[in-house]
């Protein structure tokens, strides 16, 4: 296989990993203000994804540390072309680590009320404007001949774009229900469970509609595929919810975000970021990569350190399997 | 101003308020983790109590270096896209390979240490500390290569409109490299003694906690000393490099014009408005020849023959970097250093043995040494970054070329106001923290409880 192929497949795995392992960290904070009546029931909320979120949050700077190096013009383009969009997702994750950490550093509602509406929010803008940045990532922005993004912010806001916000942030907030169910016990478990019922009934058909849209406008066969893959997984979560079979509930919501990830990528390949003014400007896996050089050496790095990172942040996960309880949290 | 001024403001205050942190944070983490190895080894309580105190302070620290890190990762795409598409083949590599081997390691085992104080055996546990404290090294080593590649391209040939990587070994293994980090990983012990120092002064002032705050006073006084002494030999090797890859630099540090033989070092001077003319100095004799050269008699270049050199080796053009910004952030760089290790020596001499200083002004001086090394890391590379000028990349590309032409005067403009204030507003929340719990001082440990369902340690 072509190296450009491979870091493609490796970009879209580092998407579809953050998606994954952030999407619930998005979800928790976006339940925060429904699952949590009371401080306590809050924090323990927040400790389901307290000892990984900073963890999960690393596959995105790795995500766009290996777009730079790997596809340089992929990474400038997209970076310098969504300006604003990006710097809302980046106040949003500096505010919303921050809130994390120091909601607990001072006694006193007012300030923990503070930073738990900067948990909502900051996980709520994030989870909507990722899908906006893929829906327009696929539907093609302008992009002039010195591949320059060439349109402004409100021609990000098309119809087919914040579908894409809308199906990433409810299938965050299920994904993230369905975490909170599986890492929960009691009260917060059950209603967590109850959220999910009623969010995996709207996600279907938001998210079975934005995947619709985006076969009928590309017409890929494999995209086509997974992405009806993506949709079965995401169905199979509803009776998995109402059973309270959490742990494969949980796979499911997983399957989901990875099988629409890949639908997505694949659809994309060989561009990775279309124009619309003229097919001939488009950024593709060839035209906006790094040397063979270059991409033989992040291979060699790549193929050696991952496994090293999937096998210790797999670990960190088994180290804190046990299901929560407000009695886990100290009064 | 307009996008490309903006962009550079903007990239200067990101830059320097995510410094602040980041030595803390490489500095403290391997001092929390050096007193951990303490109280495993030794299970002298105090060594726990220090731990849990420093501990703390780390990781309010910590998190603001890392919601900033995440903007300096896009940065370069959002507000220097010609610059990520010159260089993306080469710069890209090691900021990858921090995301891939340093950040992944510094999160998850940071994640394990705050979470599993009552989840991992005691050893482990340990261990989980010095592995993200040695995430924290491995990724200073991977920025500063990549800084080291701006500074003195190495390893590189002209591609198709731009550099292209011929050799990862010397981008990775380059002299610039090599010296960068042993001077900025010393400079960041020196800011966490400095820190350990200061806090220890605070308490022993008032007379608080004097068995946990007298070792730390006395930890944080030797590692600025230590430290101090390893930042000096870095620099003195650094300026030599720097003298001859970049003699602009070197000549811009002491605002030397003409080569000079056994050219002095300037501790102070009051120059003429527009800098070029000096009325008053003090002056060290042939000081600057030795730090350039390695020897007092050395010739040094003045920024008038580099000028002209540069003008025939690179076309017509100003390569004359702001000469009053590299000259004063060169002294104030030194002397925040230096100052902070004589109040560090002061500490230790005044309170030998078991005698305690006496003088209220050494106390307060102590308090002050804090500030000290942030102040010299910030003019380090305010003045790193500005000698370089005009180049983002020394000899390749120009800054005034690196800019992102598609990004508009008013989108750069929200970005510098937005994440000024931002930085702003979060700079007072964490100061206020900061000094809340240093205030607080170290937490009495709880009789140990192994029982499996006790409450989270440390829960958010």
């Amino acid at each position: 296989m072509d190296l450009t192929t491979v870091w493609f497949l490796l970009i879209a795995v580092l998407w579809a990993g953050y998606f994954l392992l952030e999407g619930f960290d998005f979800g928790v904070g976006i339940l925060l203000p429904f699952v949590g009546r009371d401080d306590r029931s809050r924090r323990l909320a927040i400790n389901t994804i307290g000892p990984v979120w900073d963890g999960n949050e690393v596959w995105l700077l790795v995500a766009g540390g290996a777009t730079f190096a790997a596809f340089p013009e992929w990474y400038a383009t997209l970076f310098s072309g969504f300006f604003l969009p990006l710097l809302i997702i980046l106040v949003a994750l500096i505010v919303r680590g921050l809130a994390f950490e120091y909601r607990g550093k001072r006694d006193g509602a007012a300030w923990k009320k503070r930073w738990d509406t900067a948990i909502f929010v900051c996980s709520l803008i994030p989870a909507i404007l990722w899908g906006v940045a893929f829906g327009n990532i696929l539907r093609g922005v302008p992009i002039d001949a010195n591949h320059e993004y060439a349109g402004g912010f409100v021609n990000l806001l098309n119809p087919y774009a914040l579908l894409g916000g809308l199906t990433t942030l409810v299938l965050f907030t299920l994904h993230g229900a369905v975490f909170l169910a599986l890492k929960t016990d009691g009260p917060m478990r059950e209603q967590a469970g109850q959220i999910a019922e009623t969010t995996a009934l709207v996600a279907v058909p938001v998210a079975a509609g934005f995947l619709a849209w985006t076969g009928f406008a590309h017409a890929d066969g494999w995209g086509i595929a997974l992405s009806a893959l993506a949709a079965i997984a995401l169905v199979t979560a509803i009776p998995l919810t109402r059973a309270r079979r959490e742990g494969w509930a949980f796979t499911a919501t997983a399957a989901t975000l990875l099988l629409a990830v890949a639908a997505l990528f694949v659809t994309l390949f060989p561009d990775v970021m279309p124009s619309t003014l003229d097919p001939a400007f488009s950024l593709t896996v060839h035209n906006a990569s790094s040397t063979p050089y270059t991409l033989r050496v992040m291979t060699w790095v790549a193929v050696f350190f991952t496994p090293i990172v999937l096998l210790y942040q797999g670990w960190t996960y088994w180290v804190f399997r046990k299901r929560l309880t407000l009695g886990d949290i100290p009064a | 101003m307009d996008s490309l001024d903006l962009s550079r403001w903007q990239f200067g205050i990101t830059t320097v308020y995510h410094f602040i942190f980041v030595p803390i944070t490489i500095g403290l983490s391997a001092l929390v983790a050096g007193l951990q190895t303490a109280w495993v080894r030794t299970g002298k309580e105090h060594y726990l109590r220090a731990t849990k105190f420093w501990g703390k302070l780390f990781l309010i620290n910590f998190a603001i270096g890392v919601v900033t890190g995440i903007v300096q990762e896009f940065q370069f795409g959002m507000n220097w896209s010609n610059y990520s598409r010159f260089v993306g083949d080469i710069f890209g590599a090691p900021l990858a390979m921090e995301g891939l081997l340093a950040f992944f390691l510094e999160s998850t085992f940071l994640g394990l240490w705050i979470f599993g104080w009552d989840r991992l055996p005691k050893r482990l546990h340990l261990a989980t500390i010095w592995t993200a404290s040695i995430g924290t090294m491995l990724s200073a080593y991977f920025i500063l290569a990549a800084n080291s590649w701006m500074q003195h391209p190495v390893g590189w040939r002209m591609g198709d409109g731009r550099a292209e990587l011929t050799s990862i070994g010397a981008v990775l293994t380059q002299k610039t490299t090599l010296v960068t980090v042993p001077h900025t990983l010393t400079a960041c012990f020196l800011t966490a003694g400095a820190l350990l120092l200061a806090v220890s002064a605070w308490h022993l002032r008032k007379g608080n906690q004097e068995e946990v705050f007298r070792p730390s006073l006395r930890l944080g006084a030797w590692v600025v000393l230590i430290a101090g002494a390893g930042v000096l030999i870095t620099g003195d090797v650094q300026a030599r490099v720097m003298t001859e890859q970049q003699p602009m630099k070197m000549a811009a540090a002491e605002a030397l014009y003409r080569n000079t033989e056994s050219a002095s070092f300037s501790v102070f001077t009051i120059g003429s408005l527009d800098g070029k003319e000096e009325v008053w100095s003090v002056r060290i004799p042939s000081l600057l020849s030795f730090m350039a050269t390695g020897s007092p008699s050395g010739e040094v270049e003045g920024i008038n023959d580099v000028q002209a050199q540069y003008e025939q080796q690179y076309g017509e053009g100003d390569y004359t970097p702001i000469v009053p910004v590299t000259y004063w952030s060169f002294r104030l760089m030194i002397g925040f250093g230096g100052l902070a290790m004589l109040v560090a020596l002061a500490a230790l001499w005044f309170n030998r043995g078991e005698r305690r200083a006496r003088s209220r002004w050494l106390w307060i001086a102590g308090i002050g040494t804090v500030a000290m090394p942030l102040l010299a890391n910030s003019f380090g590379w305010i003045f790193t970054e500005m000698g370089r000028q005009p180049w983002t990349v020394f000899g390749l590309f120009k800054t005034s070329e690196s800019g992102s032409p598609s990004v508009s005067t008013g989108e750069a403009a929200t970005g510098l106001i937005v994440l000024t204030v931002l930085y702003g507003i979060l700079a007072v929340i964490e100061v206020g923290l900061f000094l809340k719990y240093a205030r607080a001082g170290a937490p009495d440990i709880p009789v140990e409880n192994e029982a499996d369902d006790r409450p989270l340690a440390f829960a958010y």
